[in-house]
């Protein structure tokens, strides 16, 4: 099939004209456009206004389609749990019998740990969410990781706060419209998250790989300690993630940290919190920082001897 | 024959084909339209952890431009890619830069080879796709940890799924073209 060939044959200028200029708009909108990639390389908060009230527009379907996902998530959970249900009940039911006895020892480790937290006058250390909200889209085709939620500055949002699901977190609020936010992931290449190993406080960082892994870099260098199966909660070093947050669970090694495997994966959970951005230096659970030490002068010293 | 013709080829009899005619303003808006809501719609059926999502968006301008050449101006990179821009999760300015650069080669393309079937014009369909989908990936390095390498196996992975995708995309795109001139304004 040949393409229509009436773009130059013709004696209109009006025609001929149009087609010139439509080449120089495409040329200038050439250049425009590679200008303003290097513009939001420059400043990447920049064009954020225009981003969330395009997220803003488009959340009324988004948060229909992603309940419609969750509600078609539920179905086939359920059609699966027909074909399994046998064993299944069989292992609940065993482990509901550990988990009572389990539930009673926590209760009153939990009584102790209040009592002793009393003795200590420390207050609360959980944060309270400030709003619920839907995991409503991704940049599920580029290699940047953004999620979309159906909570903005109505409800409380704020740029950099904390977002998680109840396994662990996402990441972190970077544009706020008025009903919706961007969240920075936790497995894109740009975000950098203070963590450490549950177990013994190891210190390192998790960034990002774009593959829903993490990398993690241990802060100290020697023989790489960790091992397959470490788990690894937010440290809280530097403010915004609050401390202990889970987080990831290393999956394989490098040769200076670990691959992990993050636990809040957002393809199966729908709902989301979002936290209050910490800041250590308000945390009333803190000591208070150590006063001033002036120095000795001289003279004095000089004196006593 | 011509009236059996007519009345396969359209969902409504030829007798209530005459005196109607196409709506001017859907047959202009619809491929914008169309073009738009595929640069919207991959972000929502799921919460991605890697790209596997298909460029939607710029696969239909590609189908939209190879059906129909000439329907959608040079200059369709500006609104449309802006769009893609706001949604895509790329640097702002990426897809307005890659579109019209997109729409310009394929100018040029087609006037050194002016014929055309489906096998040719998948092969030039993949090519910018590919490429498209490369440019991406750099336009979205800059930044990034010097270790961090993009991972190559989903983007691969999402790079078949494109190519093999694409004529199914032209295929609804070559639905919405006959829908868009469907004669039901009544004319006089």
């Amino acid at each position: 099939m040949v393409p229509p060939g009436n773009r130059r044959s013709t004696y209109s200028r009006r025609a001929l004209n149009n087609i010139f200029f439509g080449y120089v708009a495409a040329g200038a909108i050439l250049l425009g456009g590679g200008g303003l990639a290097l513009a939001s390389y420059a400043s990447p908060e920049s064009f954020g206004g225009l981003r969330v009230l395009a997220s803003d527009m488009v959340q009324p379907v988004a948060k229909l389609a992603a309940q419609g996902r969750a509600g078609l998530g539920q179905t086939f959970a359920n059609l699966q749990a027909y074909a399994t249900w046998g064993p299944e009940n069989e292992r609940l039911k065993r482990e509901v019998a550990i988990g009572r006895v389990k539930a009673v020892e926590l209760a009153a480790a939990q009584q102790e740990n209040k009592r002793l937290q009393a003795m200590l006058q420390l207050g609360e250390v959980s944060p309270k969410p400030i709003a619920y909200g839907w995991l409503v889209a991704s940049s599920s085709g580029s290699t940047r990781r953004y999620a979309t939620i159906s909570v903005g500055s109505n409800q409380g949002v704020q740029t950099g706060m904390p977002v998680r699901t109840a396994m662990g977190l996402i990441g972190r609020v970077l544009e706020v419209g008025r009903i919706s936010a961007r969240v920075l992931m936790i497995t894109d290449a740009q975000s950098v998250v203070p963590v450490r190993r549950a177990s013994d406080g190891l210190p390192a960082f998790a960034t990002g790989k774009g593959d829903g892994t993490l990398q993690l870099r241990l802060l100290t260098l020697g023989i790489n300690p960790l091992k397959p199966g470490d788990a690894f909660v937010t440290s809280g070093s530097g403010g915004l993630y609050w401390p202990d947050t889970p987080i990831a669970v290393v999956s394989s090694l490098t040769r200076d940290g670990a691959i992990a495997r993050v636990l809040g994966d957002p393809a199966v959970s729908e709902t989301v919190a979002v936290y209050p951005a910490w800041s250590p230096t308000q945390d009333a659970t803190l000591p208070p920082p150590a006063e001033d030490v002036t120095p000795p002068k001289p003279a004095a010293k000089a004196k006593a001897q | 024959m011509i009236a059996r013709k007519l009345s396969r080829r359209g969902a409504q009899p030829l007798a209530r084909r005459i005196s109607q005619a196409p709506s001017p303003f859907v047959a202009y808006a619809t491929p914008w339209a169309a073009v738009a809501l595929a640069s919207i719609m991959p972000c929502w059926p799921l919460v991605a952890m890697a790209p596997v999502m298909p460029p939607l968006g710029f696969m239909s301008l590609l189908a939209w431009r190879q059906v129909r050449p000439g329907l959608l101006p040079i200059w369709a990179g500006l609104p449309l890619g802006l769009v893609d821009d706001l949604f895509s999760g790329q640097p702002f300015g990426c897809a307005i830069f890659l579109w019209t650069l997109t729409l310009i080669t394929l100018e040029i393309i087609e006037a050194r080879f002016p014929w055309r079937n489906f096998i040719t014009d998948w092969l030039v369909a993949s090519l910018f796709l590919l490429a498209y989908l490369a440019a991406c990936v750099g336009f979205n390095q800059h930044g990034v940890p010097a270790d961090i390498m993009p991972p190559w196996a989903y983007i691969g992975v999402q790079m078949g799924l494109t190519v093999i995708a694409y004529p199914m995309v032209g295929r609804v795109v070559g639905w919405i073209d006959r829908w868009r001139l469907t004669r039901f304004r009544v004319v006089g």
